[in-house]
């Protein structure tokens, strides 16, 4: 890339801008990467510095990330922003290639090529006096905002997360800050109750027959779990639909789904969806599509990384 | 000099050299070659100079075309560009992708008695362009600085267009791209073999060297609304041209299976995400072998080549009308069949089939006769009854057309017409003061030279109305005395410019 800076319009006075205006200093490239904190071996939390969309997030909302030039585009979910220090910060489990990537190569100093969003519709946080939030995995952090978002709208919160096991769990503190009651369960009841989410949900709707909503953000086998699990209750269900995602702006439909047996597009109509109304068949059929392409990429990778080490000690020897 | 005739002219068109087709359907490299300067002589000596040129008129943005033509026959091939340029913007795009058949060339005299072809204006003017990136050539205008901040939403051919003439006019003027890279469609629709990477970059150069800045990953309508360009981030005017966007499914049964995609996808993967160089580049592609493809516009054409060059074994064309009813250029069709693309007229899918894994397998489909014309005089396919039949496919690619993306429409209360597309008057004015809009975001989807021509016409608008004297235009005297003037100007015009080319 060259600078344009002073090509063309040669000799012309700079134009006086009044005032600073926050907008001037969006951010195109090169986002810069302030803080970031592991939780375990595959999840990492990355705070990125970006003024305008700090402002412009909600709840629900999600991101496009690119690692770098020849990366690929990653749709990952706002997990939390911060309007005073204009950050937003995602969450990441190191599951294939580009997250591992990201994993081993983005630290706090560091830049992210690419940053598109906050993209997709808001969740619409309701008037909603009594909600059930679920997060399963990785869905314990997108569903932080909501349920904080629904705490400052004077609802009551039951917050249920789910995790494989104890060493997994992480913002338990944060959200029991935002919650009336907190229920954590993992597979193998190493901290809180035994079983899956749905166990959870469960308990709370038994205990609170007055429950408005459920909110649930997880891994779509889990989301249509605690759909089921809640349709004899006629509980009302939202769910955050992750389907296979390129631009994210609504372009190419890669990212269609099937709601009430119509086609839409999560990106742009969603991510969120009335749950009960969801094709979740349809969703993990279609999540399936790149699998060996996806297992060839980690493996030529790890199999890379591998060999680069070899020579070397283990460290950042770049 | 005697007066050209069309006995005098030169009867064949000038030698164009292209792409074996059997070694270009493996490769990404341009398909047509382009004239050298010889040829392009050649075919100049072609043009009668009419006096009075139909090529003008059917040009969408008035080229000068005889008058490039006679500089070009002089030698003055800076001076042909300086005219060419003072119409169009992207010259060695518009010469390779604009439809000249029904454009320029459609109505030139030379091919109107059916016997010659018409004067191949189209590569005259590619020539050019080309010429012009090869040497470094850029019209830089003496520009007048103007107080104003213009917004652009969209880095398309459209809004591209719109910054240029309004950074010449001296507005401060900044584009917002979505994607990582600027262009719109000219970066992830048109491929690689129609229209090389480097033309886009080096059009795009000429641009910011006016002083455009272009924001990418920059998401208007999400990050920041068109009402907040207007107040906020003090932006005196606003355009948007985001095009057309949203791809059309056709709710068929089968459709979530896997090797359904729509043609938007599979070229945005290719061209802008590279993945035909998968795994050098992260995004997979994961065509098939056999490749149907629903449609025969343009988008249909470049998908189906696109699909060859990534090595599929057969590539298939599903169209529902005849070859006279197809939408897509008369030489991309040309080109398609020569690489070996199998056409199937008058047939229509009904059915996607699936395997136990959920990937497709077979397309079911009718056969399709034309019926009697009807009320607008077209003839409409009608299914031919008892004619299903089955077609063996492990990929199926939409491209019947687009619908309008919904973002702007959700987030602002700019007035849409029935179809979803953004409401504008004769001016591309929408029904926000200060913002205009062009393009297929406004017509639905059409073609570049289109999309610029409106990009062009919404800045002559902007700067109306933002009172900038427009030096392309003639104004009326004012009837009033000198009364609200200086030295005989309006005052009310707050700004004049004057434009010195050097």
């Amino acid at each position: 890339m060259t600078d344009h800076n002073d090509a063309g319009a040669a000799g012309a006075p700079r134009a006086p801008q009044g005032g600073a205006n926050p907008y001037d200093d969006i951010r195109s490239k090169g986002f810069p990467i302030l803080t970031r904190t592991d939780f375990s071996d595959v999840t990492f939390l990355l705070e990125v510095e970006h003024p305008a969309m700090a402002r412009a997030a909600k709840p629900g909302q999600f991101v496009i990330v690119i690692l770098d030039e020849h990366g690929e585009r990653v749709p990952l979910t706002i997990a939390d922003f911060d309007r005073d220090r204009g950050t937003v910060t995602l969450v990441v489990q190191a599951v294939g290639k580009s997250t591992r990537q990201m994993q081993a190569t983005l630290h706090a100093g560091g830049t992210l090529f690419g940053l598109v969003g906050p993209m997709g519709v808001p969740s619409h946080v309701s008037g909603a006096k009594k909600v059930i939030c679920v997060g399963g995995g990785l869905g314990v952090a997108p569903i932080y905002p909501q349920a904080r978002a629904f705490k400052e709208a004077g609802a009551y919160v039951i917050g249920v997360v789910g995790f494989r096991n104890k060493d997994l769990v992480f913002w338990d503190e944060k959200f029991r800050a935002v919650c009336d009651k907190f229920i954590i369960c993992t597979d193998d009841g190493s901290v809180g109750i035994k079983g899956l989410v749905t166990l959870g949900i469960t308990q709370a709707l038994q205990a609170h027959v007055d429950v408005d909503e459920v909110v649930v953000i997880g891994p779509p086998i889990m989301m249509k779990g605690c759909v089921e699990t809640t349709r004899p209750y006629k509980v009302k269900t939202m769910v955050s639909l992750n389907p296979i995602m390129v631009d994210g702006t609504g372009m190419c439909g890669g990212c269609r789904v099937k709601v009430d047996d119509r086609i839409r597009f999560a990106c742009v109509d969603g991510p969120d969806f009335d749950g009960h109304k969801v094709d979740f068949n349809d969703l993990m059929l279609r999540l399936k599509r790149y699998k060996a392409e996806e297992r060839d990429a980690l493996e030529r990778y790890d199999e890379n990384c591998r060999r680069t080490k070899l020579p070397h000690e283990t460290g950042g020897a770049h | 000099m005697a007066r050209k005739t069309i006995r005098s002219i030169p009867q064949e068109r000038a030698f164009m050299p292209v792409q074996d087709a059997e070694l270009r359907a493996h490769n990404f490299d341009e398909v047509a070659l382009g004239f050298d300067l010889q040829n392009a002589l050649v075919e100049c000596e072609r043009c009668l100079v009419c006096p009075q040129p139909a090529c003008i008129e059917g040009c969408p943005v008035n080229i000068d075309i005889p008058g490039f033509i006679t500089r070009m026959i002089k030698h003055d091939y800076r001076a042909a560009y300086d005219l060419l340029t003072d119409s169009t913007l992207l010259p060695a795009v518009c010469g390779r992708v604009c439809p000249q058949e029904d454009q320029c060339e459609g109505v030139c005299p030379v091919g109107a008695g059916g016997t010659l072809e018409p004067v191949a204006i189209g590569r005259l003017e590619r020539w050019l362009g080309d010429k012009a990136i090869a040497e470094g050539w850029r019209k830089v205008s003496h520009i007048e600085r103007q107080p104003f901040r213009v917004g652009i939403v969209g880095s398309g051919p459209a809004g591209m267009a719109c910054a240029a003439d309004l950074a010449k006019a001296g507005c401060k003027v900044t584009i917002f791209e979505a994607l990582h890279e600027p262009g719109g469609v000219l970066r992830y629709g048109i491929p690689e073999f129609r229209l090389p990477n480097s033309v886009v970059d080096a059009e795009i150069g000429a641009i910011e060297a006016l002083g455009v800045e272009i924001k990418c990953n920059t998401l208007v309508g999400r990050l920041f609304t068109i009402e907040q360009m207007l107040g906020e981030m003090g932006y005196d005017a606003v355009f948007i041209g985001t095009g057309a966007g949203s791809p059309r499914f056709m709710d068929l049964p089968g459709e979530g299976l896997n090797g359904v995609l729509s043609a938007n996808e599979l070229l945005t993967r290719c061209n802008l995400m590279r993945a035909g160089q998968f795994p050098a580049y992260d995004t997979p592609l994961g065509l098939g072998k056999r490749v149907a493809v629903i449609g025969a516009g343009n988008t249909a054409m470049d998908a189906m080549r696109v699909s060859l060059r990534l090595g599929a074994d057969e590539v298939h064309c599903i169209y529902r009308r005849t070859e006279t009813e197809c939408p897509a250029r008369k030489e991309e069709l040309h080109h398609a069949e020569e690489e070996g693309i199998t056409f199937n007229w008058l047939t229509n899918p009904v059915e996607i089939l699936g395997d136990e894994a959920g990937n497709v397998r077979a397309l079911r489909c009718v056969r399709m006769e034309l019926g009697e014309p009807d009320a607008s005089g077209r003839r409409s396919p009608v299914v031919i009854p008892g004619s299903e039949f089955d077609f063996e496919a492990d990929t199926v690619v939409y491209a019947i057309g687009t619908s309008p993306n919904p973002i702007l429409g959700q987030t602002s209360k700019l007035k849409l017409d029935k179809r979803g597309y953004i409401q504008c008057d004769e001016a591309l004015a929408t029904s926000l003061a200060g913002v205009y809009a062009g393009g297929d975001i406004v017509t639905g989807a059409a073609t570049v030279i289109l999309a610029m021509g409106a990009g062009r016409k919404a800045a002559a608008s902007i700067k109306d109305y933002l009172g900038i004297r427009d030096s392309g235009r003639v104004y009326a005297p004012e009837p009033a005395g000198l009364e609200g003037s200086l030295f005989g100007i309006d005052l009310a015009e707050r700004n004049f410019t004057h434009v010195r080319l050097i």
